[in-house]
């Protein structure tokens, strides 16, 4: 029953076949037998779950359902969720019950979906393993000696492991994709404003997007088209009308121009990944493609403007933590001063703290003008890269990261060598575009992710090419040998 | 030595908006702490801002009428710094686009008139309130204000006396007032204002090192304040000393400026663009609708009650320094069937501000209501009501519900009209003096006083003095 989608499973409930009560009791299951090993969540609650299951198959006997209705979802811990611990992977927020529901949460709780809990991430969505978590890393389930990716690397898990249908997840600057590719599964990150940030606790606002992480893409336009749309609590959020993605993706196409970026595929790709995915862009090639390589100017500054954007806004939103309404307090402190420092020395990790640092430090006066103002400049003029580059082609394909996942420990100490795996991912924040990450192929045993990144708001487009991929390809089904 | 004060004032006025800037939250005063603060207020994780546009409109009617350019596209930044007053960390203000800028407004001094420019006003948040009594040891947070709309109004360094800053605040707490975008309530804090003073040398182009007193919330502490700083700075200089630039507090008790913080330990705002909210757009098709649906202002109303009441202009100053009290003189003029613009005026001026000024509060709190203070009016008009009585009356009616008419009644204040009393009265007045008759008779037209006093005293003053004049003339042929 795991190994089947949400699709699958949403027309067996249907039908009757199968109870939502019991395809949550299954998965609850697998999460006890299994999540040991990875450390996929951070809170599981199985009495809530099957209370929303039972309610899900009441809607299922009056054919009031969705195709999400009864399915068992994980959120990321980064959405507040009413009366559920809300911690965003920080000892800060250990103790913070969310008095409301994220816009995310809200729309897949109305659509049916029962959610079995939140996963673990890094701390404040800062970190591309999954090792700042407070709660512990999480491991990759293709090798457990592995990093899953991150931040959304409890979600990623958790799908590959079959521990939950679908995930939420969110992407400042790969935080979907990353993982994603790492284990083996199926994430996108929408347009900038497609999806409402209403509830989804701020790391870099003018970056961060809500999105999904699935076992196939036709999972993935199910749970988009559900959470999508203007949300009047947020005003970043678009007024644009939402397509039917589970719909759009079955559709055919003429002849699609495919663009490859020379500089995604530069000396800092590992070989493999990189024959991998040029394998799988011949695939597509056959489905009818034209392939254009292009230059992606300035798109080697993506990663130096991304540190110093999000830190910025990092240090400004994580103010909020100051020990004084909700959140860590560092008790029996002398003055207000002391509160503030203790609370939040102990409160945040050291990712976090070097991050509010830096972004405080580029914030400054004086210093402002040469690392703010600049990063901006650059990021308007990748912006505009990439605007130039959809005149001549209707995708970008290339990698979604430069190695397979490495081992736990071994980049923990070297933030510069983190922070490069983001490089290809960084691109589609900085400039709000749609970017998704797909399974295409295996190098030692770890999955290898292809990345296609679509113009403003033609999440249709990057979904539908990504569905033609998997119905021709498999990488998608495979499933972990220890979890099966 | 010869020294010139150099001030500018930044105007913090709240806006009369019915929720908070960025969250559904009531602003309504006086609530019990922290009932009026959303998640939004409170900062809570995940929470986003919506700016609410009935304080966009209230800002583009004050540009409108202090003839500011109005930005096509303002922004709005984050200042930052930690106090927990203040829940997200910053601040949602404006720095490098702000919604209004370049304006300018006259002030009158003796008569003479001084323009004075308007750097910029912009909107922003007001943060929350810190208590720090009633609590062992620690102390409270009352976030019920965090979140409230306030828009800062700067002048250039324009005002050159302690008298003229009184008069720019004055000035602009009356125009916030008759546009109707704050209740300009200042014991609430509604209108407070922070004044930055230097000085200089007569004639010297060059500014001086400047101060700012913060939070002054009265026009009186503003000029006490400013003459204050003056005196100090005038004699640190003349004593060969420097002025620190830094934050200074005004203590109306001790009567003192002193030192809060230095430029050192100022805060590095570290300002930038919130990305939590668009730029603010504004096009000629919302600014025209504003400018045609604009209240009258001060100026104009002057002039109007001038032409249309005849009132001199000291009555027309008067009644329009207030828009409440212009107000209040134009529903009880819309009220009254006889009473004439000018009794009207002169009993405002007079007997019910005077009332007002006694209870210590403003025309808002008065508790006559315009219908009935016409009514009174009518009948002194109409020779039914003594002046004397009438002042009565005012006094009775105040928070009364009872109707004036049955006021009047039950203290049998009402003249006597009626023609067969008044006769009576005259009748035997004019049988008790015959000398005074004859004195008429032979032509002494004044000594109809002398009866008319006669009868004022035996009706106990309650008697239509012209219906006795009138059938006094009559009797005596």
């Amino acid at each position: 029953m795991h190994q089947k989608t949400i699709k699958q499973l949403s027309s067996e409930l249907t039908l009757k076949k199968i109870s939502s009560v019991e395809l949550t009791k299954e998965f609850l299951k697998r999460v006890r037998l299994y999540d040991s090993k990875i450390n996929s969540f951070i809170t599981i609650d199985e009495e809530r779950a099957l209370a929303e299951a039972k309610e899900a198959d009441v809607l299922i006997k009056k054919g009031a359902n969705t195709f999400l209705t009864g399915i068992p979802i994980a959120h990321k811990d980064i959405f507040c969720t009413k009366g559920i611990k809300t911690s965003c992977g920080s000892k800060m927020l250990d103790n913070f019950i969310s008095p409301y529901d994220a816009t995310i949460v809200k729309r897949l709780k109305e659509a049916g979906a029962v959610c079995i809990g939140k996963t673990n991430m890094d701390e404040f969505a800062m970190g591309s393993s999954n090792e700042t978590s407070f709660y512990g890393p999480v491991h990759n389930p293709w090798n457990i000696e592995n990093v899953p990716g991150g931040s959304s690397g409890g979600s990623a898990a958790a799908i590959a492991a079959r521990l939950v249908c679908g995930a939420t997840g969110s992407d400042t600057g790969g935080s979907i994709r990353q993982p994603a590719a790492f284990c083996g599964v199926t994430g996108i990150k929408p347009t900038y404003g497609r999806v409402s940030r209403y509830g989804m606790i701020a790391f870099a606002s003018s970056l961060d997007q809500g999105g999904t992480l699935t076992q196939t893409v036709e999972d993935s336009a199910l749970m988009l088209e559900t959470i999508s749309g203007f949300d009047k609590k947020d005003s970043t959020s678009l007024m644009a009308p939402v397509p039917n993605f589970s719909k759009e993706i079955n559709t055919s196409w003429d002849k699609i121009r495919i663009g490859i970026p020379n500089n995604f595929f530069d000396s800092g790709l590992d070989s493999e990944s990189s024959n991998l995915v040029m394998e799988a862009i011949k695939i597509i090639e056959k489905l009818g493609a034209k392939i254009i390589n292009l230059d992606l100017k300035h798109i080697d500054l993506s990663v130096p403007s991304y540190y110093v954007v999000a830190p910025a806004e990092a240090s400004s939103n994580l103010s909020r933590f100051d020990g004084v309404r909700y959140g860590y307090r560092e008790k029996n402190t002398q003055n207000l001063n002391e509160l503030y420092k203790l609370s939040r020395s102990k409160g945040f990790g050291d990712e976090v703290k070097r991050r509010i640092i830096i972004g405080t430090y580029v914030l400054s006066a004086g210093y402002y003008d040469a690392y703010y103002l600049q990063a901006q400049k650059v990021r308007k003029l990748i912006s505009q890269s990439f605007v130039n580059a959809f005149k001549e082609v209707d995708i970008i394909i290339g990698p979604t990261t430069p190695t397979p996942a490495f081992k736990i420990g071994q980049k923990m100490d070297d933030p510069i060598q983190m922070y490069l795996n983001d490089i290809y991912t960084i691109g589609a924040n900085l400039a709000g575009l749609p970017a998704l990450s797909i399974p295409c192929g295996f190098s030692s045993g770890l999955p290898i992710g292809m990345q296609l990144i679509g113009p403003y708001l033609k999440e249709d487009l990057i979904l539908k090419i990504g569905h033609h991929f998997q119905k021709e390809t498999n990488w998608h089904t495979h499933l972990p040998a220890e979890f099966l | 030595m010869n020294w010139e004060i150099v001030i500018g004032l930044e105007i913090h006025t709240q806006l009369a908006t019915k929720s908070k800037l960025f969250s559904g939250a009531s602003t309504k005063y006086g609530a019990p702490p922290n009932t009026q603060a959303s998640i939004i207020d409170l900062g809570y994780p995940g929470v986003l801002p919506v700016f609410n546009k009935e304080a966009l409109i209230m800002a583009i009617k004050f540009g409108l009428a202090t003839n500011c350019k109005i930005s096509p596209n303002s922004i709005f930044a984050r200042k930052n710094y930690f106090y927990p007053d203040l829940p997200k960390g910053y601040q949602i203000s404006q720095y490098e686009h702000p919604i209004v800028y370049d304006g300018n407004i006259d002030i009158e001094i003796n008569s003479t008139t001084k323009n004075i420019k308007i750097t910029r006003a912009h909107l922003e948040e007001d943060a929350g309130k810190s208590l720090h009594q009633s609590f062992d040891e620690a102390s409270g947070v009352d976030l019920n204000r965090a979140g409230t709309p306030l828009l800062e109004i700067v002048s250039e360094p324009d005002i050159r006396s302690a008298i003229e800053a009184g008069a720019y605040m004055r000035k602009i707490h009356k125009l916030v007032c008759y546009l109707g975008i704050s209740d300009g309530n200042m014991q609430e804090g509604s209108f407070r204002c922070d004044a930055n003073v230097s000085i200089r040398e007569k004639g010297d182009k060059k500014l001086g090192t400047r101060t700012e007193i913060k939070n002054l919330n009265s026009f009186r502490f503003v000029e006490k304040a400013i003459e204050l700083e003056a005196e100090r700075q005038i004699e640190l200089i003349e004593n060969g000393q420097i002025i620190n630039q830094e934050t200074r507090l005004y203590d109306d008790i001790k009567n003192e400026t002193r030192s809060m913080r230095s430029k050192e330990e100022a805060n590095d705002y570290r300002y930038f663009p919130d990305p939590d909210l668009l730029p603010i757009t504004i096009d000629d098709e919302l600014i025209n609708k504003i400018k045609e649906n604009l209240p009258e202002l001060p100026e104009q109303k002057y002039l109007r009650f001038i032409s249309e009441y005849d009132f001199s202009e000291y009555d027309s100053e008067v009644l329009t320094s207030n828009i409440d009290i212009a107000n209040f003189f134009e529903g009880v003029f819309k009220k009254t069937k006889s009473a004439k613009a000018k009794l009207i005026s002169n009993w405002i001026q007079g007997e019910l501000l005077s009332m007002l000024n006694t209870k210590n509060i403003g025309i808002k709190e008065c508790k006559i209501s315009t219908e009935d203070f016409a009514k009174i009016l009518d009948l002194i008009e109409e020779d039914e009501l003594s002046s004397n009585l009438a002042k009565e009356v005012l006094h009775l009616a105040w928070g009364s519900k009872e109707p004036i008419e049955s006021i009047i009644e039950k203290n049998g204040y009402k003249l006597i009209s009626d023609d067969n009393i008044i006769t009576k009265i005259i009748d035997d007045i004019v049988k008790n003096f015959p000398e005074q008759v004859e004195q008429y008779k032979n032509g002494n037209q004044k000594i109809i006083g002398f009866f008319v006093g006669k009868a004022m005293q035996a009706a106990e003053g309650k008697v239509n003095p012209k219906k006795v004049n009138q059938l006094l003339k009559k009797k005596l042929g």
